[in-house]
């Protein structure tokens, strides 16, 4: 293949993709946004808690108690009632997420020596949030019991529980999910990029052109390959230097590990990418095609919950899901200083996954233009 | 006059056929009306799940006594942790950077001494901050299998083990499952694919092709037109929910302890914004690329990300907060959620269909009024 008429075609393929108003739009606004909305948004964390509380209690342990939520930092609002219908209400109208409920010989209990309870209702239908807010009350109650006379006899014999969170000592969601937007937007601009670019070229009929011209096939699938890894790159790139100043985010293992399974893992998407262009015959088509990629790409790969938390027969799709690999090396050479063995582990798999689906891509290509 | 209102019912009705013909045979139509919405609920009800049950942890006795053998059976009888037991902390070390275990625990050399002198015992709990959820579902247990093994062995002994016990009483979903959760909020995540996506797309085909203009030369009026597609899609829309519904309680046995009629009303009232919203971005854009790139961005992602779907609004930076206050995802999904899990709550209910109908009559105010602008 000459190597001056492949530069050819990839100068055109750039010079098409920035001039086309639309294809502008897919390179700027989905990184932006997700920049923006996914890095700020979308956590897990639980904040700004509101509950309700009804006590019971006159004596000064269940004031304590109070008084501690308040001063607890995750919470907002801590509002105040005597009324149990209130407090369903309260809970059934979401308009708190926890209510706790102390009964009237709170202090008696405590000063007596015996175990006083307290009673915490959650919202179930918030499982996730509910759980965590359940976590907040009782270390709340336990520094309360530590402080009880009868805490303080037992403080001693006590088991505690030390904890240490390694890579991300607060536990920050973002550092969690901004390295996680570096694989997934790449994924993105470049799947959308390749399965634009053919069903572009068919709409405005220039597709019959190019097939006229000397090019051979192959040449016009490398052609059509090579700006959407570029691009690719460009965007890794930015979202690297955006996850270290913007965010802060520590890059502990080796960058050129990073670049060199972004290699594989951009090849393999745009196989992807290239077969639902030979699929779609208008660049409505190719959208909604990429959609229905890209969603459930995004949703099996451990990007926002847990391989581990998947029944095992979805567990098994993940396999072919090439951000499922390359999530583990983002997050592994940003917060864990990943092993390159480990790296070479990860990216075995998305040369397998490109191996398959480019050869793949070509032969559909090839097939549907007879 | 009479023959006149009964011109405008029959041309009317002649449109709304029009437009349901149209929808039977753009297979873009079925595939975002009936294969999209089945691969969410798929993805929703089996492959998103946020319990951590059974978490995988490394288990580190760094010293073997009867005491922490029992305290390592409690660890391995949990039901939140899948326990390997190791003697090394080093054994571990290399699982945690490789995210294969979601933490480790140990029992630190010189546990059982400390347990009988009184000098503070404690059990160390390492857990894999990259994943911050699981890290801390991971802490909370650990230190929840510890209390209640104290508990156990004070009662063995006759001992008050703690001054002070919680009792959590989880409403509407005792057992915990996200996907209870899950599953009636991807339906309104349909519902918006429905509503905005494909209603703004079809439309802008039709003014990318000039049929648009071919029907504004017709005497239909700028309503009667928007009446004509609004009335099929309102019903395709309504026949996704349906089919979603059914599917969450038939296979994934999400308990629907609400009426039927509020789930009918709260669904048509967020079909209004969510179709409003359609009409106005195929007025504004005219283009049908344009016009799915916009419904996915202020369709799509909004209601995926904003409505407190997953991920809690509370949390979120204040101006955020204020920004979701405009997404109609953010008033359906809690009164969805009630009507499968919690019953009818009018009062809520009512409250969050005033303010979609509300986001509808706007939306659908300007969508007119741009519409109306194109003929002059």
């Amino acid at each position: 293949m000459g190597p001056t008429r492949l530069l050819a075609l990839v100068r055109k393929e750039f010079l098409a993709l920035f001039r086309d108003p639309k294809s502008r739009i897919i390179l700027i606004a989905p990184p932006v946004l997700q920049l923006l909305v996914f890095s700020y948004a979308a956590t897990l964390e639980v904040r700004n808690v509101e509950v309700m509380v009804l006590n019971r209690d006159a004596g000064h342990w269940g004031s304590e108690l109070i008084s501690r939520i308040e001063a607890s930092p995750q919470f907002r609002l801590v509002q105040h009632t005597d009324n149990p219908i209130e407090l369903h209400e309260a809970i059934d109208r979401e308009r708190v997420i926890a209510a706790v409920e102390i009964g009237p010989d709170f202090s008696r209990d405590i000063e007596a020596g015996s175990t006083a309870d307290i009673a915490v209702i959650l919202d179930g239908r918030r499982s996730n949030a509910s759980q965590i807010v359940a976590g907040y009350i009782s270390s709340i109650a336990a520094g309360v019991a530590a402080d009880t006379p009868a805490g303080q006899r037992l403080a001693s014999v006590r088991v505690g529980t030390l904890a240490r969170n390694w890579f991300n000592p607060n536990l920050e969601f973002k550092w969690f999910m901004v390295p996680g937007l570096v694989a997934s937007i790449a994924m993105l601009v470049g799947l959308l990029v390749t399965s634009l670019s053919i069903a572009r070229e068919r709409e405005l009929g220039t597709f019959d052109q190019l097939m006229v011209s000397p090019l051979r096939t192959h040449e016009i699938l490398v052609g059509k390959v090579i700006p959407p890894i570029l691009i690719g790159f460009v965007h890794i790139t930015l979202f690297i230097l955006a996850a270290v100043w913007i965010f802060g985010i520590p890059l502990r293992g080796s960058l050129l590990a990073l670049y060199g399974a972004a290699f594989f893992y951009l090849v393999s998407l745009v196989g992807f990418g290239l077969f639902i262009s030979a699929l779609a015959a208008t660049q409505q088509q190719a959208i909604l095609g990429a959609f229905l990629f890209l969603v459930p790409a995004m949703l099996l790969s451990g990007f926002a919950t847990p391989i581990a938390n998947m029944p095992e027969w979805l567990q098994v799709l993940t396999y072919v899901n090439p951000l499922r690999y390359f999530l583990v090396i983002v997050r592994g050479v940003f917060l864990k200083e990943i092993p390159l063995a480990e790296v070479v582990a990860e990216t075995v798999p998305m040369a397998l996954i490109a191996g398959v689906t480019l050869p793949a891509a070509g032969w559909l290509f090839r097939s549907r233009l007879e | 006059m009479n023959s006149l209102r009964r011109g405008r019912t029959r041309r009317l009705v002649a449109l709304i056929r029009k437009e349901s013909f149209q929808i039977v045979r753009d297979p873009s139509s079925i595939l975002i009306a009936l294969v999209l919405p089945l691969i969410l609920l798929f993805l929703f009800g089996y492959g998103v799940s946020l319990d951590t049950t059974r978490t995988r942890v490394g288990l580190v006795l760094e010293e073997t006594t009867p005491v922490t053998l029992d305290l390592a059976a409690s660890f391995q009888n949990s039901r939140y942790f899948d326990v390997t037991i190791g003697h090394d902390r080093r054994e571990f070390t290399a699982d945690l950077v490789e995210s294969r275990i979601g933490g480790f625990l140990v029992i630190p050399d010189g546990f059982t001494a400390d347990l009988t002198a009184a000098r503070h015992p404690a059990v160390q709990v390492i857990v894999d901050g990259a994943d911050p959820n699981t890290a801390n579902f991971v802490q909370n247990y650990a230190a929840g299998t510890v209390s209640t093994w104290e508990a156990q062995r004070a009662a063995e002994r006759a001992l008050t083990a703690t001054p002070l016990s919680v009792q959590q009483r989880f409403w509407f979903n005792p057992e915990l499952k996200s996907r209870n959760f899950l599953v009636p909020g991807s339906i309104s995540i349909v519902m918006t694919l429905v509503g905005t996506l494909l209603t703004s797309m079809v439309i802008a085909r039709e003014w990318e092709r000039g049929t648009m203009e071919a029907m504004m030369a017709t005497p239909v009026t700028a309503w009667e037109l928007l009446a004509g597609k609004i009335v099929p899609y309102f019903l395709l829309g309504l026949a996704s929910m349906t089919l979603c519904v059914v599917l969450a309680v038939f296979l994934f046995n999400v308990p629907f302890r609400g009426s039927i009629l509020a789930l009918y009303a709260l669904s048509a009232a967020f079909l209004m914004p969510a179709l409003g919203q359609g009409f106005l971005i195929s007025a504004v854009t005219k283009n049908q690329f344009l016009a799915s790139q916009l419904a996915l961005l202020s369709g799509f992602l909004p209601s995926f990300l904003l409505s407190g779907f997953i991920f809690e609004i509370n949390s979120m930076p204040i101006v955020i907060q204020y920004i979701s206050l405009i997404v109609p995802a953010r008033y359906l999904i809690p009164s969805l959620q009630s009507v499968f899990l919690a019953g009818d709550i009018w009062p809520m209910f009512l409250r969050s269909i005033l303010v979609l109908v509300g986001f509808g009559v706007v939306l659908f105010a300007v969508a007119i009024r741009k519409t109306a602008k194109r003929i002059v």
